[in-house]
C-alpha cells in the first residue's frame, strides 16, 4: 500500500488567481492552480509531450494548456487530449489559508515500510 | 548479372532519368555518365539567379559529386561522348580541351590518347540543346557572350564590371533574364528582338507591347524588328552595334540569346535517325532499340521542348520501361504551361497563344493603367490557351482545367478572376486518388478519403484536424467541401468554425458588438455575460487581445488570461527559460546600447546572444526571476518579440549611405516603430522599410511593406508573407512623404485589428477581403471610416505603455516573476487515520 504524505506548500494566495505555480517536493516538479472559482489542482508539473512546465500554462474549465506545443491536460483526471498522453494528479485542498498537498510516497523517494 | 547503362549528358534531363531508374530499380544497371561540363549537374532554370549574383553557383547544384559516389554511379565529367558504335557496343569519349564550351560543336582534335571506351547494354542520349547564333559578322570578338552555362555567367559577370552599355540580343525568356541580370551589374541594358515583339514563344502582340512598355519603365531600352548586321570594335573592343536598317548603337558588350538548337552529332555519328532532334518513339526509344534519348535534344511526334516539365514525363515514362516497372508505360507528348517571372512581372502562358480557327473563342480583359492582360482561347468548351501578365493569381485553376481537359464553367470569366462565392471551378470528385489536394501540407485526395469514410469527418474543418488539409493557405478548401459531398453525398456545416473563439458561439462582428453593448472590458465579465461564467482556457487569450483592441487604455487587465509570454514579457524556450529581445528601432543601435546589452549577457550568464531575423539582438536562455533586473540594467523598451502585436519595422540603409537609396527607409521605419510599437493585433505584425525596390530589408514580403521609389513616394504593401507561408504583399498605395505612409499603415493595422479573425496572419486576411475591396475601404473610404481607422489606432498608440518600463520598476502582481518554489515536507500521516 502506498503511503500519503500530507505537504503544506503555504499561503492559498500567493497564487495569482486563474494561474499557476511550480512546487519542487522533495526533487518532484507539482504544478498547482487556483482556478477563479477558487479551486485548487494539483498536477505534475512536466507536459509527456516535450516536458514543458505546465504550471506556466492558461487555464479553465478544469483544463490546463501546456505553454509550449498547446497540449491540453485535465485538471482533476490528468487525461490529455493527444493520444495515450496522460499526467499524474494530485490530491489537495485549502486549510485555515494554506494549501495542502497529498502526495504519494513513491514520489517522495520515501521508502515504503 | 547486373547490365550497363551508359547515359550521355549530365544536365538536368540525364540525371533525373538515372534519380528515376534508381528509385524504381536500385542496383539493376551499372550506370556510367558523360557529362562535358567539368560539375555535377545543376539547375540550368538558376542562371540568371547566379548572373544578377542572388545565388552563387554552387547553389544551382542539383546532385554534389558525392551523389554519384552514393550511387555508385561513374561520372565522366568533362568530357564528350562523341561516337556510340553499335556493332561493338560501346561509347567512346574523349576530354574537351579546357575553354572549349561545353556545348560548342567543337570539330578541333582531340587527345587520342585520352580516348574513353565505356561498353553499355543501354544507351540514354541526353546532350540538351546548346544556342542557336544567327550570322552576326564580329560574333567571335572578346566581350560577345552567349547565355547557357554557368560558366558564361561567370564570364559576363567579371566582363560587365568594365562596361557602361550592354545590348542583349533576343528578347525570348532567356534574353530578358539575361537583361535582369545585367540591371544589377549598372549597366545600361538594350534588348533587341528580331521579330515584332517581346517573348514571341509566351506573349501574341498586344501582351508582348504591353510587357514591352513594362520593362522599358524599368529603364530597359526595346528594340523589335531589330536584326543585327554587325559588331563594331575598336583594337578589339567592341565599341557598338550595326541593324540591318543601319541603325547604330553604342555599347561595351554584348549577350546573345536567340534561341537554342538540340545537339545531336553523336546521335548522326552513329547511325541515329534524327530530324530536327533525335527522333524517339512513344518509350523514348530511337531507332536503334538498345539506345534511347529524352531531354531537349529528343523530337517526338514532331515537337521538341525546352521546359523542364516535359523533360520530367519523359524520364518518368524511360525509366518505367527501361527497368520493366512498368513496360506499358507511354509518353504521349506533354501539354506545356510555363508560369515565370520576367524582371518581375509575373506571367502565364498556356498552351497555345492566338486564335487558330475562325470557331476559336477568345475571351480577353485588358487594363493598361496597371499593365494587366488576360487572354483564354476556347475550343469545344475547352480551354486550349492562355496567357496572364501581370495577375497570375488564378493560374493554378486555370492550368488544371487546360491539363485535365475539363469543360470550362458556363461563365468563363470565372477562370480570370475565380468564382464567385467560393464555389470551386475544378471538381475535385473527378480527380484521381494520388492527386494532391492541398499543396501547402501536401495532403492528397486518398488521405482525404480515408478520413471521411473511416474517421467520421464530416466537414471541411474536421477533415483539416485530422489531416491538415486545408489549413494552409486555404484556398484548397472547396476541393476538401466536394471530396466530402461526393463520399457522404452532403457537406456538414460546422459553424463553430468562424466562431472568433472557440468557447462562445459567435463570430467575430456578433462578439464585438455584445462586448459593446455590455460593456465588457474583462476577460471574465466576456464569460459572466456570454457563457453564464463558464470559463474556457481556448478563449482566455483570444479574447484579451480582442478586448485590449476594442477599449484601449480601459481594459482591465487579468493577467491569468495572458499567454505566459504577455504575463512576463519575454518568450518561453523549450527548456522553460526566455529569450529577452530589446528594441532596436529600425535596427539602428549604438556603441552605448550594445555595451549594456553586452554587459546585461555578461552579468545574467546569458547562453547565447543571437542576431534575429528582424534586425535585433535575442539574449537567450534567461531565468524568469532574473528578467525585471535584465529590464533595469538594459533601459531599452520591449521589443515585443513574444506577443501578438506589432514586432519590428526593418529597414535598408537607405540614403544616409547606400548608393542606390532613393528614400530615406532608416527614418520611416524609426518612426513607425516608435509610433506603432507593442499595438496589439490579432496576429503578430512584422514590417519592413525598402529604400529602393532592391528590396534588401524584404518590406515587399511583410506583413506591412513601404517602399521607396523616388521623390518621396512609398509603395504601400500588405498582405506579404515569408514564413511558412511565402507571399508578396498587394500594392495598396503609393504615398507621398513619411506622414502619409504612416498614416495609410496605421489605417491597414487597425482595420486588420478590428476585422481579422484571431490568429489570421495579414497574407490571410488580404486574400480573404481582397486587395480591391481593400483599396476601396481604405484608401477611396468607400464606406466613411478612414477617419474613424485612424483616430482607433491613435488611441491604442496614445495608451502604448513600455511594458518593461513599468514592470522592471514594480511587478505588476506579486510573485510575477517568481521561479519553482522549493518546498520542505512538514508533516508525515496516515491515510488510515
Amino acid at each position: 500500500m502506498r503511503t500519503p504524505y500530507l505537504v503544506n506548500l503555504g499561503k492559498v494566495g500567493d497564487i495569482p488567481l486563474g494561474q499557476g505555480i511550480c512546487y519542487i517536493v522533495k526533487g518532484t516538479e507539482i504544478a498547482v492552480f487556483r482556478s477563479r472559482e477558487k479551486k485548487l489542482f494539483a498536477v505534475e508539473n512536466k507536459c509527456p509531450h516535450r516536458q514543458g512546465p505546465l504550471s506556466e500554462g492558461v487555464i479553465g474549465s478544469g483544463k490546463v494548456i501546456c505553454p509550449l506545443h498547446g497540449h491540453k491536460f485535465d485538471l482533476t483526471t490528468g487525461q490529455g487530449t493527444e493520444k495515450g498522453e496522460c499526467v499524474r494528479t494530485f490530491e489537495i485542498w485549502e486549510e485555515r489559508g494554506e494549501i495542502v498537498l497529498n502526495i504519494p510516497g513513491d514520489l517522495l523517494n520515501i521508502k515504503e515500510e | 548479372m547486373q547490365k550497363k547503362l551508359v547515359v550521355i549528358g549530365n544536365g538536368m534531363a540525364g540525371a533525373r532519368v538515372v534519380e528515376e531508374i534508381l528509385k524504381r530499380a536500385p542496383g539493376m544497371f551499372e550506370i556510367v555518365m558523360f557529362g562535358a561540363e567539368p560539375y555535377g549537374n545543376y539547375n540550368r532554370i538558376l542562371l540568371s539567379n547566379v548572373l544578377n549574383q542572388s545565388q552563387r553557383a554552387e547553389e544551382t547544384f542539383l546532385n554534389p559529386l558525392s551523389w554519384y559516389h552514393e550511387n555508385e554511379i561513374t561520372l565522366h565529367a568533362g568530357v564528350r561522348a562523341v561516337k556510340i558504335d553499335t556493332q561493338k557496343r560501346c561509347v567512346l569519349g574523349y576530354p574537351l580541351p579546357a575553354k572549349v564550351n561545353a556545348y560548342e560543336l567543337y570539330e578541333g582534335s582531340f587527345d587520342q590518347g585520352a580516348l574513353v571506351s565505356e561498353s553499355y547494354d543501354h544507351v540514354i542520349i541526353a546532350t540538351g540543346s546548346r544556342p542557336f547564333v544567327p550570322p552576326i559578322e564580329g560574333q567571335s570578338l572578346s566581350g560577345v557572350f552567349l547565355f547557357r552555362t554557368i560558366d558564361d555567367c561567370q564570364r559576363i559577370a567579371e566582363f560587365a564590371q568594365g562596361c557602361r552599355k550592354a545590348v542583349v540580343i533576343g528578347g525570348g525568356l532567356l534574353g530578358l533574364e539575361a537583361a535582369r541580370g545585367l540591371l544589377t551589374h549598372n549597366v545600361e541594358v538594350t534588348v533587341i528582338e528580331a521579330v515584332n515583339q517581346l517573348m514571341p514563344v509566351q506573349l501574341d502582340a498586344e501582351s508582348g507591347e504591353m510587357l514591352k512598355r513594362t520593362l522599358e519603365a524599368m529603364g530597359i531600352r526595346v528594340i523589335v524588328s531589330g536584326r543585327t548586321q554587325r559588331i563594331h570594335h575598336d583594337h578589339n573592343k567592341i565599341t557598338g552595334l550595326a541593324l540591318q536598317d543601319g541603325t547604330l548603337l553604342e555599347t561595351d558588350m554584348v549577350i546573345i540569346s536567340t534561341g537554342i538548337r538540340p545537339i545531336t552529332e553523336i546521335a548522326q555519328a552513329s547511325g541515329i535517325t534524327v530530324n530536327k532532334g533525335i527522333v524517339c518513339n512513344d518509350t523514348m526509344q530511337t531507332n536503334v532499340p538498345e539506345i534511347f534519348a529524352l531531354g531537349e535534344c529528343v523530337e517526338h511526334r514532331g515537337k521538341i521542348y525546352g521546359l523542364v516539365d516535359p523533360i520530367w514525363d519523359q524520364a518518368r515514362v524511360l525509366a518505367d520501361v527501361i527497368t520493366g516497372a512498368n513496360p506499358s508505360a507511354r509518353y504521349e507528348g506533354s501539354k506545356t504551361s510555363t508560369k515565370l517571372k520576367v524582371m518581375g512581372v509575373d506571367l502565364v502562358s498556356i498552351g497555345i497563344k492566338d486564335a487558330e480557327k475562325p470557331s476559336d473563342e477568345i475571351v480577353l480583359y485588358r487594363e493598361l493603367r496597371r499593365n494587366i492582360y488576360k487572354k483564354i482561347i476556347i475550343r469545344d468548351k475547352k480551354v486550349i490557351g492562355a496567357i496572364l501578365l501581370g495577375d497570375t493569381e488564378y493560374a493554378d485553376t486555370l492550368a488544371q482545367v487546360f491539363l485535365t481537359e475539363q469543360a470550362v464553367p458556363e461563365n468563363p470569366s470565372e477562370l480570370l478572376f475565380g468564382a464567385v462565392e467560393g464555389k470551386a471551378l475544378i471538381n475535385a470528385a473527378d480527380l484521381p486518388d494520388h492527386a494532391q489536394i492541398c499543396n501547402c501540407n501536401g495532403v492528397c485526395k486518398k488521405d482525404i478519403v480515408n478520413v471521411i469514410l473511416n474517421e467520421d469527418c464530416k466537414s471541411v474543418s474536421a477533415v483539416g484536424a485530422k489531416t491538415k488539409a486545408g489549413k494552409g493557405c486555404g484556398s484548397c478548401r472547396g476541393m476538401i467541401a466536394q471530396i466530402i459531398e461526393s463520399c457522404l453525398g452532403k457537406v456538414s456545416y460546422d459553424p463553430a468554425e468562424h466562431y472568433y473563439v472557440p468557447g462562445i458561439p459567435l463570430e467575430k462582428s456578433q462578439l464585438v458588438a455584445e462586448i459593446r453593448a455590455k460593456q465588457l472590458k474583462s476577460v471574465s465579465a466576456v464569460f459572466a455575460a456570454l457563457t453564464a461564467g463558464r470559463e474556457d482556457a481556448d478563449s482566455k487569450i483570444g479574447l484579451a487581445s480582442l478586448l485590449k483592441t476594442i477599449w484601449p487604455g480601459q481594459y482591465e487587465d487579468e493577467r491569468d488570461a495572458r499567454f505566459i509570454n504577455d504575463r512576463v514579457h519575454a518568450n518561453i524556450q523549450r527548456d522553460g527559460t526566455f529569450s529577452v529581445v530589446p528594441r532596436i528601432y529600425g535596427g539602428v543601435t549604438s556603441p552605448d546600447e550594445l555595451m549594456r546589452i553586452a554587459q546585461v549577457a555578461i552579468k545574467y550568464k546569458v547562453r547565447m546572444v543571437k542576431l534575429t531575423g528582424g534586425q535585433r539582438i535575442d539574449l537567450l536562455g534567461v531565468q524568469k526571476s532574473d528578467l525585471p533586473s535584465i529590464w533595469r540594467d538594459l533601459g531599452i523598451p520591449s521589443g515585443h518579440a513574444y506577443t501578438k502585436a506589432f514586432r519590428t519595422c526593418k529597414s535598408c540603409v537607405g540614403t544616409d549611405f547606400c548608393r542606390y537609396g532613393l528614400g530615406d527607409s532608416i527614418s520611416l521605419s524609426q518612426e513607425i516603430e516608435r509610433r506603432y510599437q507593442g499595438i496589439e493585433s490579432p496576429h503578430k505584425m512584422k514590417l519592413a522599410t525598402a529604400g529602393c525596390p532592391r528590396n534588401c530589408s524584404e518590406a515587399y514580403v511583410k506583413d506591412v511593406g513601404a517602399v521607396a521609389i523616388g521623390e518621396d513616394n512609398w509603395e504601400i504593401y500588405i498582405g506579404g508573407a515569408s514564413g511558412g507561408t511565402v507571399r508578396k504583399g498587394d500594392l495598396l498605395y503609393t504615398a507621398k512623404g513619411h506622414e502619409e505612409t504612416i498614416k495609410i499603415f496605421g489605417r491597414f493595422m487597425q482595420y486588420y485589428r478590428e476585422h481579422a479573425k484571431y490568429l489570421e496572419r495579414t497574407y490571410g486576411f488580404v486574400e480573404r477581403i481582397g486587395i480591391d475591396i481593400l483599396k476601396s475601404i481604405l484608401i477611396e473610404d468607400s464606406l466613411g471610416i478612414c477617419s474613424q481607422l485612424d483616430d482607433r489606432i491613435q488611441e491604442a498608440v496614445d495608451a502604448y505603455r513600455d511594458p518593461w518600463k513599468e514592470e522592471a520598476a514594480l511587478p505588476a502582481y506579486e510573485h510575477q516573476f517568481e521561479g519553482p518554489r522549493l518546498v520542505e515536507v512538514l508533516r508525515e500521516a496516515n491515510n488510515n487515520g
